[in-house]
C-alpha cells in the first residue's frame, strides 16, 4: 500500500507548536477564571448544595433537555439545536487536543461505534448550527426584535452578540471544511476513514479534481483554524455574555429549589427578632463574634455568590423583561438589566476590592449608580421572569434584597407602604380597622338547605 | 327550600369547650375588611358548612401574616408578625390550615417553615377539588352551563406554587363553556398588585398593569372573569369599571361560582 502522504517534514515540532498554544490558552484562561474566583470571594454565602440527585435531575431536564427555552418553540428548537451540536462536537475537540499533543490521528478511533457517533452527529450538527446562528446573526442585525432592544442593550452588548456568533459560525464552518479535507484526502488514498462524516462525504464528492495534497491542506489548515478558534472563543467567552456557554449549565444545577414563591429567611433578623420578643434568650444565644453585617444588598458584595454566579450566565436573551408586567407597561424596570447591572457593578468594584480588600469603598454602589429605586419598587414579584428564564435565573431575589437593603439600613420605601407597616405594627392589618371588626363578615350568615 | 342560620365557630370558644377543630379556616385580611372579599368569604363558608367540614377561624385574634411587609422590604416587621403568629398558632394546636388568599397560602406553606411553623396548608381550590373528586361537593351542571367563563392565574398559586390544574377542574365541572386567555398557566400576566404593590400607586409608565390584564380578558368574550385571590379580585373589578364594563361582565371568585351553582 501506498505511504500516506505527509504534510510534515517533521511532524514533532506541530506537537510543540501546539502544546506551547493550549499552554498559553489554560494560562490565560486560568488567570481570568482566578480573578473571577477572587470575586467570588466577595459575595456572601447562599442556600446551602444539597439533594445531588434533583439536581441532577434538573439539569438534564433544564440544561441538556432545553425545557425552559422550548417555552418558545420556534426560536427555541434552533438554540436546542446549538445546545446540542456543542455537546456533540465537544468530543471530537476533546480528541483534536489530544491529536495535536501526541501527534496522533483520531485518537478516539479504537471507541469504533461510539467513535463514528460522534463524528458523524459532530458533521451534522456543524451544518445545524451553522444555520442556526445564521438565523440568530439576521436576527439580531436585520429584525428589529423586541426583546434585543432596552436602555440596557447598548452598542457593546450587541456588538459583542454579533462577535460570539460570528465566532461560532466559523469554528463550524471550519470544522466541515476539515471533515471535507479529511474525508477527501482519506478517499484518494484509499486509507480507512475513521468515523463517518455524512456531509462532509457529499461536500468531498461534490469539489471535483482536488488533489490529496489540497485535500490534506484543507484539512490541516481547518485543523488549526478551528483549534485556535476554540482557544479564542474560550478566552473571549469570560469577558462576554456568551459566559453563558460555560456557567449556564452549572448554574441550573445550582438552583434554587424551592418553590418559586419562596422568599429566603435572614436568619441574621431571626436571631434580633427572637432577642426582642424573648429577651431571656439574650444570655443563652451564643455572642455574636462576627461584626454586624449590612442587611440586604446595597452593593456587589452584599450579593451572595449565587446572585453572581446567575449575573454571569446572563445571555441577555431577554425573556424575563418580555414577560414582565413592569415593563411591558412601560415602567423602567428590567430584569435583565439588574443581572447585567450585578454582572457590570462586580466587574467595575472587584479589581479595586482585589486590590484594597472588600471593605474599600469608591464612593459608588449598586444601588442608585446603577440600579434607581424606582425599578426595585416597580416589581410586583410576580415570578414571571425566573420561570421563563432558560438557565434559571431568579431575578426576583436579588429585587426583593435591594427592597431589605433600601428599607432595613435606610427606612427607605415608597410613603404608602411606610403606611402599611405602620398599620401591620398597630393594627395587625395592611389597613387601618380594627380587629375587633374582623368577624363581620359572618354576620347574618345564612345558607339554604334543601 | 329554607334557610338556616350558621355561626361561623371560632377557635378560641372551641378550644375553650375542649373541641379541636380539623382546619383552621385563614379569612385573611382582605377577607375581613375588603367590602367585596367579605362576599367570597361568606360564599366560600357556606360551602365548608355544606361540606361539614371540621373548621374555626381565629375572628379577632387573626393578624396580618406579613406578607406586604416582608415583600416590601420589612423582614424585620414580617417576622415579628410571623413569629408572634406561630406562637399563637401552636398554642391552639393547629395542623392544618386552609387559606383562601394565595399570599397567605404561600407564605405559610413555604416560608413560615423557617422560623419553625410548620403546618399542612391547603388552599381552598386544592380542598374543594378534592371533594368535587371525592363526589362529596356535587354541581348542579345545568346551573351555569349557559355562562362563559375564563380564569385568571393568580401569581402566587400558578408560578408561585405550581397550582395551575385544580381551579381548571372545578370551573370545568359547572360550566361546558371554559375559555383561556392568551397568556395563561405559567405565561399568565399577573394582575399588578403582588409584592406589596396592591398598597402603592405604580411606578410612572405608561400603562396600568391591571388594564392591560382585563383587555386581556375582555378579549375572549367570556361573561365571567373567575379569579382566585383578594388582590386580582380588586384589579380585575377595577378593570372593568375602567372600562365601562362592570355591568355586562362579572369578576366572581370560583367560591362564588360554586356557591351560585350550588344554589347555597
Amino acid at each position: 500500500m501506498q505511504r500516506p502522504y505527509q504534510l510534515h517534514e517533521n511532524p514533532m515540532s506541530r506537537q510543540i507548536i501546539f502544546a506551547v498554544t493550549l499552554l498559553v490558552t489554560i494560562g490565560a484562561f486560568a488567570f481570568t477564571v482566578s480573578r473571577i474566583m477572587k470575586y467570588f470571594s466577595f459575595t456572601r454565602p447562599a442556600f446551602p448544595i444539597r439533594d445531588p440527585g434533583k439536581r441532577f435531575n434538573l439539569m438534564l431536564k433544564v440544561a441538556f433537555g432545553q425545557t425552559k427555552i422550548f417555552r418558545r418553540p420556534v426560536i427555541g428548537f434552533f438554540h436546542a439545536l446549538v445546545f446540542w451540536g456543542f455537546c456533540v462536537i465537544l468530543f471530537g475537540s476533546l480528541e483534536m487536543v489530544i491529536d495535536g499533543l501526541s501527534g496522533s490521528e483520531k485518537v478516539f478511533k479504537f471507541l469504533g461505534p461510539v467513535h463514528s457517533f460522534f463524528m458523524a452527529s459532530g458533521d451534522v450538527f456543524a451544518v445545524l448550527v451553522a444555520v442556526s446562528i445564521i438565523i440568530f446573526l439576521s436576527r439580531r442585525l436585520f429584525f428589529h426584535i423586541k426583546r434585543f432592544e432596552g436602555p440596557e442593550m447598548k452598542h457593546r452588548s450587541h456588538i459583542d452578540a454579533a462577535t460570539a456568533l460570528t465566532l461560532i459560525l466559523l469554528l463550524m464552518v471550519s470544522l466541515l471544511t476539515m471533515n471535507t479535507g479529511y474525508v477527501g484526502s482519506k478517499s484518494i488514498s484509499g486509507e480507512e476513514i475513521a468515523g463517518l462524516y455524512p456531509v462532509s462525504a457529499i461536500f468531498a464528492g461534490a469539489v471535483n479534481g482536488m488533489s490529496e495534497k489540497s485535500f490534506l491542506l484543507m484539512s490541516e489548515i481547518s485543523w488549526w483554524v478551528h483549534i485556535l478558534l476554540i482557544f479564542v472563543f474560550a478566552n473571549y467567552l469570560p469577558y462576554s455574555k456568551h459566559f453563558h456557554v460555560f456557567m449556564s449549565v452549572p448554574n441550573v444545577f445550582l438552583s434554587r429549589l424551592e418553590p418559586l414563591g419562596k422568599m429566603t429567611n435572614m436568619d441574621n433578623i431571626t436571631r434580633e427578632v427572637k432577642l426582642m420578643l424573648n429577651p431571656d434568650t439574650a444570655f443563652s444565644a451564643p455572642a455574636g463574634d462576627t461584626p454586624p453585617e449590612r442587611f440586604g444588598i446595597r452593593d456587589a458584595e452584599d450579593a451572595t455568590w449565587k446572585n453572581y454566579f446567575e449575573s454571569l450566565s446572563c445571555t441577555e436573551c431577554g425573556r424575563c423583561t418580555s414577560v414582565c408586567p413592569a415593563n411591558i407597561t412601560g415602567k423602567k424596570l428590567s430584569p435583565r438589566k439588574i443581572m447585567m447591572d450585578l454582572r457590570a457593578r462586580m466587574k467595575e468594584k472587584g479589581p479595586l476590592m482585589v486590590e484594597n480588600g472588600r471593605d474599600y469603598s469608591d464612593n459608588r454602589s449598586l444601588i442608585r449608580d446603577y440600579i434607581s429605586e424606582e425599578e426595585l419598587w416597580a416589581c410586583t414579584t410576580c415570578n414571571a421572569c425566573t420561570k421563563e428564564c432558560p438557565v434559571n435565573i431568579n431575578q426576583v431575589s436579588l429585587i426583593l434584597d435591594m427592597r431589605r437593603y433600601l428599607v432595613l439600613e435606610e427606612a427607605s420605601a415608597p410613603g404608602e407602604l411606610k403606611a402599611v407597616f405602620n398599620n401591620i405594627e398597630n393594627n395587625g392589618a395592611p389597613w387601618q380597622y380594627s380587629s375587633e371588626d374582623r368577624l363581620n363578615w359572618a354576620k347574618d350568615l345564612e345558607i339554604n338547605v334543601i | 327550600m329554607t334557610t338556616l342560620k350558621i355561626d361561623i365557630p371560632v377557635m378560641a370558644d372551641l378550644f375553650a369547650r375542649g373541641e379541636r377543630p380539623e382546619y383552621l379556616f385563614w379569612v385573611g385580611c382582605a377577607g375581613a375588611f375588603d367590602d367585596r372579599y367579605k362576599k367570597v368569604v361568606r360564599a366560600f363558608a357556606k360551602i365548608l358548612v355544606h361540606l361539614k367540614v371540621s373548621f374555626a377561624v381565629l375572628g379577632k385574634e387573626e393578624t396580618c401574616t406579613g406578607d406586604p411587609a416582608r415583600r416590601g422590604g420589612n423582614e424585620m416587621l414580617y417576622q415579628m408578625q410571623a413569629l408572634q403568629l406561630i406562637e399563637r398558632l401552636k398554642a391552639y394546636e393547629v395542623r392544618k390550615i386552609i387559606t383562601i388568599c394565595p399570599h397567605c397560602y404561600n407564605i405559610f406553606k413555604n416560608e413560615y417553615p423557617d422560623l419553625d411553623g410548620k403546618f399542612e396548608v391547603i388552599n381552598y381550590l386544592q380542598l374543594l377539588n378534592k371533594y368535587a373528586e371525592e363526589g362529596l361537593l356535587k354541581f348542579d351542571p345545568a346551573s351555569l352551563k349557559n355562562i362563559t367563563v375564563t380564569y385568571h392565574d393568580p401569581c402566587y398559586l400558578g408560578r408561585a406554587n405550581d397550582i395551575y390544574d385544580e381551579p381548571r377542574e372545578l370551573i370545568g365541572k359547572m360550566t361546558g363553556r371554559f375559555v383561556e386567555m392568551k397568556r395563561n398557566r405559567s405565561f399568565a400576566l399577573c394582575c399588578g398588585a403582588g409584592g406589596a404593590q396592591m398598597f402603592k400607586e405604580a411606578e410612572k409608565g405608561d400603562k396600568e398593569i391591571f388594564i392591560e390584564r382585563t383587555e386581556e380578558a375582555l378579549n375572549t368574550n367570556a361573561e365571567v372573569i373567575a379569579t382566585a385571590c383578594p388582590f386580582c379580585m380588586t384589579m380585575i373589578t377595577d378593570g372593568l369599571k375602567y372600562k365601562n364594563k362592570e355591568e355586562e361582565i362579572k369578576n366572581l371568585d370560583i367560591a362564588e361560582l360554586i356557591a351560585m351553582s350550588l344554589n347555597l
